[in-house]
């Protein structure tokens, strides 16, 4: 069954992307961890994304677009990024979720994928 | 007396409860053998006594209160369920328990209640948690958590665990003397493990993850006073001492991770250090060695290792091997190549991890190839060795450490050196 992990990130833990000192571990962590994945053989697919501040939300309310700089929903935790897994069950899903490096600093959602529309 | 000194019911009550909660319920289930209904049964009890107990006041003996008003709590839930004929039964059986609060042959029924959690034919995955909730009353969700298994998961497994003990009629008794070691390797291998679960959580420098390492060394101690004439449960008693010792020097004041040939013996709680000891050189005394106590004696030498400066990675190697006699799985095989590597066999521990099998998503075994491989120096397998141990810690510290090049300095793993 397939599960897709949602990184959530804080911004000091975002930061650490350019920041000089820590962009090396911060890089080396996440590597590591999608390294350790494709090699289990897990991995279905996945992306990192770029920072919310990049984000545009759009939303059309009685015919109207409105069209919002930022993000869905302002939150001191932002979606950072996502992995497709295969995994047996749930509790295979955690002990992944419990490997990203965003698990202490931040969190993972784990969603279960929909199975298709004959299912 | 002055109201306002009197200890407040809550106050009393959550003192009793967590001072006896195991005893209670182990004396409430010991003979209806419905852990499920026991648990009720208490929880309407602690419920009386929060309200009676600010009006009337704390009785005397709040354990005795509790217990018969739980036992009358449990007989009702039984009466309820049964024929009036098995009611008069429930009645002949609350008469005759109404006086022991700690009469038992054994003194506390507890230690039955630890051998039902372990009986061999119970979930192995449910034997921990279900002591860690019957013994200590912990909640489900806090058990999953440190498990890491999701909240449903945990209460299904548990409820299963104890439907299969009521069901299956599995006798709340403490083994005979000749069943008693067998059985009690599965008391202490589940005490064990959540230990070593918890082990993550400390390594972590994550403190929302709640630890359970102060239940199981409560666990450890239990079993060690209830059963002072076996050997390995002082064996298990002395290796979690050993270990909780060294907790203090594990991590920098930022949360880096300290391996165990850098940290500072002066922060080891003698304490701990005086107990691990004092329970290993009794347990010596019954010349029975076993798995624990030989886990018990490696962490000393290691222990002694980093206090002296001298390296005893020979004797180290030799005390490996006798481990895996005793249980050769797959930390323990892992951590033996690792030792063996130390003492200058670095092919022979490289042959004995190739050898292993379903290692591919073990950590432990990625890290002892990093630190094997670089033994033997191999930089470049070493490294990517790190990489994918790194991938597959839970732990940022340990993360950390291996992308650093840290298996250069040091071997690190559960079952090698804590």
């Amino acid at each position: 069954m397939q599960y897709v992990l949602l990184f959530h990130e804080t911004a000091e833990e975002r930061a650490k992307r350019h920041d000089p000192v820590a962009a090396e571990p911060y890089w080396g962590a996440w590597n590591a961890y999608m390294g350790a994945m494709a090699q289990a053989g897990v991995m279905v697919g996945g992306n990192g994304l770029q920072p919310p501040e990049t984000a545009t939300t759009l939303r059309i309310e009685n015919g109207t677009r409105h069209v919002v700089d930022g993000p869905f929903a302002d939150t001191k935790e932002a979606f950072g990024g996502y992995v497709v897994l295969e995994a047996s069950d749930l509790d295979a899903a955690l002990e992944w979720a419990a490997r990203a490096p965003c698990a202490s600093g931040g969190s993972v959602e784990i969603r279960p994928v929909m199975a298709g529309p004959t299912a | 007396m002055d109201a306002a000194r009197r200890p407040s019911a809550a106050l009393v009550a959550e003192r009793a409860a967590r001072a006896s909660y195991g005893r209670l319920l182990a004396l409430v289930s010991v003979r209806t053998r419905d852990i499920a209904a026991a648990e009720d049964a208490l929880a309407e009890a602690f419920a009386a006594a929060l309200a009676q107990w600010g009006d009337q006041g704390v009785p005397a003996n709040p354990e005795g209160w509790l217990l018969t008003v739980a036992r009358r709590a449990a007989g009702h839930q039984w009466a309820r369920a049964e024929t009036a004929s098995r009611a008069a039964d429930v009645l002949a059986l609350l008469t005759e328990e109404r006086e022991d609060f700690a009469a038992s042959p054994f003194g506390d029924e507890r230690l039955a209640l630890l051998f039902v959690c372990a009986h061999p034919a119970i979930d192995p995955d449910a034997q921990a948690p279900l002591m860690l909730q019957t013994v200590l009353g912990l909640d489900a969700s806090r058990i999953a958590a440190a498990f890491l298994v999701s909240g449903a998961t945990m209460g299904q497994r548990l409820v299963r665990a104890k439907r299969k003990i009521r069901d299956a009629g599995i006798a709340f008794a403490v083994p005979d003397r000749e069943d008693a070691p067998k059985r009690l390797d599965g008391v202490l291998s589940a005490i064990y493990a959540a230990y070593s679960t918890a082990w993550d959580d400390t390594l972590g420098a994550d403190s929302r993850r709640a630890g359970l390492r102060g239940e199981a060394l409560f666990l450890a101690r239990l079993i060690a006073e209830l059963m002072p004439d076996q050997p390995e449960a002082l064996g298990l008693l002395s290796l979690i001492c050993y270990c909780e010792a060294r907790q203090p020097a594990r991590r920098t004041a930022d949360g880096s991770f300290v391996p165990l040939h850098a940290q500072d013996p002066q922060l080891w709680s003698r304490d701990m250090v005086l107990e691990a000891e004092t329970a290993l050189r009794r347990a010596a005394t019954f010349a029975a060695p076993g798995r624990f106590q030989t886990e018990a004696a490696i962490q000393s030498l290691h222990a002694h290792q980093r206090m002296t400066g001298e390296r005893f990675t020979a004797p180290l190697a030799r005390l490996y091997d006798v481990l895996a006699g005793f249980a050769p799985t797959t930390g323990v095989m892992v951590a033996r190549a690792v030792a063996h590597a130390e003492n200058g066999a670095w092919d022979a521990a490289l042959g004995q991890l190739r050898a292993m099998d379903g290692t591919a998503g073990y950590q432990p075994w990625w890290a002892a190839l990093a630190r094997v491989s670089w033994l033997a120096g191999d930089t470049e397998g070493a490294a990517s060795a790190a990489a994918t141990a790194a991938g597959l810690s839970a732990d940022p510290a340990i993360r950390a450490f291996l992308l650093s090049g840290g298996y250069r300095f040091a071997a690190v793993g559960p079952e090698y050196n804590g």
